[in-house]
């Protein structure tokens, strides 16, 4: 009796396993490439009905956190090219560092009532609250920090910011009403739920260093030909062409 | 690891003990009266009320940070309430901070403070009306004295508990320094950012701190758990 049930249990691994033949990647992508993401992870479906993708949003810096700790994730794409390429440093990748994008921050508020916000309306006091992501660790935290800087309003509004954990959290300190405006993606801007509920205007990229994004196949899945099938397709024009609609700009050069 | 603590960590755990002190003070206002009626009351809603005390012990931070956040905005009853009050808007601030805090720590002073209740015999009441004391005397010269233990339970787990709090915190606070970056958020940014040093001290303070306070407790209040 007992070897008919190991044998009913080899088999239904064998089961298991031959369902996974088309194989199955994790993605761990800074949360401003939601929109975006999704949709390239659907697109490549389409071309591998077998594989599986699942993909984890989140804040760039503590992915890098969590795969210097043996995190399972298979591509890590930061909204910072910095992290990776750190990782690359210190033999965590399996690839090169691969630019994907440019990223551009906007000034967000959730009406679409009145003219477009202006860095210089920050200074109105009415604004009691002004969401920007955490300089300290968020990559769109930092540029907006450089952005206010630039602009000469930091020493205006700083007693006033408040700061989401990540970009994403502060599009929905503004969204919910609950910070009157604030410095976001213009992927998240331009998200239907966004954009449906709000404007946006962007800040000029000469305010700031260059958002630059990048991903790396990690030296978890170096022996899975799924992640490079994946990171083949970010190179695809079709999703340039996702991305450009979800307000990436092409990165500057290749590498 | 460079120096022990940063003025914004030391800003950050004097407001997180600030934040406690209050706190606690406000729970065991409002939850000594809520622990007396669901203690001796017979009426059908004790069940559900007792219940809804409870409630954010099992109810994941994100929960409650979701809703305070939304009730706490301008489109919410709070918010409207507290705006029109001339208050202004609750999240990212200290008293918002403070109301979110009560309701997460309220079943951590309520419960012992019911138990506590709960053991003391009818007679000792009885006896106390029968010698003509108001009610205030009777709670006062009789209950408060043979709940001690209880009342030091709660306090304790109160302010402990609102020590310990995060993820609502992180979810309505906004992470201003001196209003609401209390020490679990510093933490969480210290280590984001990569200060492992930093990251390092706050927490082993955490946990000296909080072994200290339950040691204290259960060295002090042997009374509390063994009847």
């Amino acid at each position: 009796m007992k070897s008919a049930r190991l044998i009913a249990m080899l088999f239904l691994l064998v089961m298991a396993h031959a369902a996974q033949a088309g194989g199955q990647i994790t993605i761990a992508a800074a949360a401003d490439l939601k929109f975006a993401m999704d949709e390239i992870v659907s697109l490549f479906g389409k071309a591998h009905p077998a594989a599986r993708v699942a993909t984890v949003y989140g804040s760039s810096g503590k992915f890098h956190t969590q795969i210097r700790q043996g995190a399972p994730y298979d591509l890590y794409f930061s909204a910072d090219i910095a992290y990776p390429r750190a990782l690359k440093a210190d033999g965590f990748a399996a690839s090169e560092v691969q630019a994907y994008a440019l990223g551009r921050i906007v000034l967000w508020r959730a009406s679409r009532a009145g003219k477009a916000p202006s860095l210089e309306d920050l200074t109105d006091p009415s604004i009691q609250s002004i969401a920007i992501a955490n300089p300290r660790h968020a990559p769109y935290g930092k540029r907006a920090e450089e952005a206010l800087r630039a602009a000469g309003v930091w020493d205006k509004v700083e007693s006033r910011l408040v700061y989401g954990e990540n970009v994403a959290q502060t599009a929905q300190f503004v969204q919910t009403g609950n910070a009157q405006i604030g410095l976001i993606a213009l992927s998240l801007a331009l998200s239907p739920e966004l954009s449906a509920h709000g404007s946006y205007t962007l800040i000029p990229d000469s305010l700031h260093r260059p958002l630059e994004q990048g991903f790396i196949i990690t030296q978890y899945a170096a022996g899975n030909p799924l992640a490079g099938d994946f990171s083949r397709f970010m190179r695809s024009p079709e999703v340039r062409a996702i991305m450009l609609r979800h307000g990436f700009a092409p990165p500057a050069k290749a590498g | 690891m460079e120096s022990a603590f940063s003025a914004a960590d030391l800003s950050a755990i004097w407001l997180t003990l600030k934040l406690a002190t209050v706190v606690t003070f406000i729970l065991l206002l409002i939850g000594t009266p809520m622990a007396w009626w669901l203690a001796r009351t017979r009426s059908g809603w004790k069940g559900a009320i007792g219940a809804l005390v409870a409630l954010p012990i099992v109810l994941p931070p994100t929960v409650i940070g979701f809703y305070l956040l939304v009730m706490m905005g301008p489109d919410g009853p709070i918010g409207h309430l507290t705006q029109s009050l001339g208050i202004g808007l609750l999240p990212f601030t200290f008293t918002g901070l403070v109301i979110a805090s009560v309701f997460y720590s309220l079943p951590f002073v309520v419960q012992p403070l019911q138990n506590a209740f709960e053991a003391i015999p009818e007679r000792a009441l009885e006896t106390a009306a029968t010698l003509r004391a108001t009610a205030l005397d009777t709670f006062f010269s009789v209950v408060v004295p043979l709940a001690r233990p209880g009342f030091l339970t709660a306090a304790v787990l109160g302010f402990a508990h609102t020590v310990g709090e995060f993820g609502v915190v992180l979810m309505i606070g906004g992470n201003i320094p001196g209003q609401t970056r209390v020490v679990s958020v510093q933490i969480y940014d210290h280590v984001e950012a990569m200060q492992y040093g930093a990251a390092h001290w706050l927490s082993a303070g955490m946990v000296v701190f909080s072994f200290v306070v339950l040691l204290l407790l259960y060295t002090f209040n042997p009374t509390g758990r063994r009847r």
